[in-house]
């Protein structure tokens, strides 16, 4: 194993890679822009480096800073956690190139899965379900409308470059995709580089479920069971559950099944994700897109195998074998996480600003990972991500009960917070069922989000 | 009456539609605030023209800041 590792990232993901590095006797290395200096990860790593100001292309999105950080710390090592830079196959490149070990895929099998298009037909070849859809970019507004008649409205407007929801949209009718097209590509270029768009069919009535995946130092690919991710305000997950609620037995083994063979499609290596539609009323999954970095929703996973992922990362990265037997692990057990977010709970809006009280909740079956405490600030410069709540219970009911008193106790002054929203989502009737799929939360605001 | 378009919450300005002297219907996008990774329109809530525009693209806005006055 390495010694050292820098994690290039920030708030609650940095804070929580470096833990276990620190658990393990790796010395850990924080960068951090000017606006984050005084958070708590940069205190809790044994060396920070300041890369420059706020704005990320000049801190966390700087790979020549970032190399520089680790050469001057001596760092043998690079974990990117989430967002900036994790998906980008140029730094994983330059990681590598620097000889450093990269904590994560190969930079092919990143750029393979980063690739929406490629994604959906690399993966189709393996006998991965796909939705309906366009098998190459559309290269004009009118080849999208002549699509769209093929696959059948409503349909989705996504970006080849595209993820986490970001520049998504739904066309139900000619005028709606025209509309929508000309926004989607001007967006797709400025978030991610790659103007080129692509058509789904849209499913009406679906959840969101997703499969954790490692790809072992050996070469083996397993499954580590499946998140469900159907709470979702703008096409963003505010609240994942494992178990899935709405997939049985058999289900979860087909689409356990298919997830593997879409990392071994890529030759995957390290912690991936592989998302899915499921079409509620005709019991079907479809591909949506692999994630190739350690996913925001982990902990629900560790909390039901006991597993630490970011261990098995950087063991599987050092050529280790993981450090518990795959073939033996069994679920325990039902976790929830809620996202906590520095925005108002009614519209989600945005709303930085200095935190004067907090207080996390504590109790048995309560884990938060934190990125933020009294006396620091939320910055306008990056994601509003305060906090993830999570609970376990040895099922949902008690999951629920845990998690319902974990908001209730959880305290934020300064910003705004949607943990009020929590509280409702808790106590909503659709969501405590069980039986609920990705419109739930635009229901519950009465309206079209 | 002068409508004075404040800033919801602290942001960056990403982009400024309108120009001072431009006339606007309600409802018309003046700038786009950029925050957490999010784009926030921020609209005429009156038809007018615009009076006075206090924003450039790049600038920093802090919750309550006057953006533009429709008058």
């Amino acid at each position: 194993m390495f010694e050292s590792l820098l994690v290039a990232n920030r708030g609650e993901i940095a804070a929580r890679v470096i833990r276990t590095a620190q658990r393990l006797g790796i010395k850990a290395v924080a960068v951090h822009s000017d606006a984050d200096a005084d958070l708590p990860f940069v205190r809790a790593a044994d060396e920070a480096v300041l890369l420059g100001a706020a704005a990320p292309a000049e801190s966390y999105l700087a790979v020549d800073k970032v190399l520089e950080a680790a050469r001057r710390t001596g760092a043998q090592a690079v974990h990117p956690g989430y967002g900036f830079l994790a998906e980008n196959p140029g730094f994983a490149r330059a990681v590598i190139d620097a000889g450093l070990v990269w904590v994560g895929p190969a930079p092919e099998a990143i750029a393979a899965m980063g690739d929406k298009i490629n994604a959906r037909a690399l993966v189709a070849r393996a006998s991965v379900p796909v939705a309906a859809g366009t098998d190459a970019p559309v290269p004009d507004v009118d080849a999208a409308v002549a699509a769209a008649k093929e696959i059948g409205y409503p349909v989705m407007v996504k970006a080849a470059g595209g993820g986490g929801g970001i520049g998504m949209s739904v066309a139900g009718d000619e005028p709606e995709l025209r509309a929508a097209y000309d926004t989607a590509r001007t967006r797709a270029e400025r978030f991610f580089g790659n103007p080129d768009i692509f058509l789904e069919r849209f499913v009406p009535h679906a959840r969101h479920v997703e499969v954790q995946i490692l790809g072992l130092a050996d070469g083996r690919v397993v499954a580590l069971g499946e998140r469900d991710c159907s709470v979702q305000r703008r096409h963003q997950k505010v609240a994942e559950e494992t178990p899935s609620p709405g997939v049985s037995a058999d289900l979860r083994a087909r689409m356990l099944a298919a997830a593997v063979r879409a990392g071994e499609a890529v030759g995957y290596r390290n912690a991936g994700t592989v998302e899915c539609l499921l079409d509620v009323d005709r019991g079907e999954f479809m591909f949506l897109e692999m994630n190739t970095r350690l996913q925001v929703e982990h902990p629900i996973t560790e909390l039901v195998t006991g597993v630490d992922l970011v261990e098995q990362q950087l063991r599987i990265a050092a050529g280790l074998p993981p450090s518990f037997d795959p073939d033996a692990v069994v679920p325990r057990g039902h976790a929830v996480e809620l996202r906590v977010y520095a925005e108002d709970p009614k519209r989600f809006l945005p709303s930085p600003g200095a935190i004067v009280a907090w207080q996390e909740p504590i109790g048995e079956g309560v884990r938060v990972d934190a990125g933020y405490v009294a006396g620091t600030a939320v910055t306008p410069f990056y994601d509003p991500l305060l906090a993830k709540l999570c609970t376990w219970g040895p099922d949902r009911d008690a999951a629920l009960d845990r998690a319902r008193a974990a908001v209730s106790s959880f305290r934020v002054e300064g910003p705004k917070t949607n943990l009020p929203f929590f509280a409702e989502l808790l106590d909503n009737e659709e969501f405590v069922s069980g039986d609920y799929d990705t419109g739930l939360v635009e229901r519950m605001r009465g309206g079209r989000r | 009456m002068a409508e004075e378009v404040r800033a919801e919450m602290a942001a960056n300005v990403w982009k400024v539609v309108v120009n001072q002297g431009d006339a606007v219907a309600d409802g018309d996008t003046l700038v786009i605030l950029e925050s957490m990774k999010m784009e926030i329109p921020v609209v005429a809530e009156s038809s007018g023209s615009v009076r006075e525009l206090h924003v450039a693209e790049g600038d920093l806005v802090q919750e309550g800041d006057i953006i533009a006055v429709i008058d």
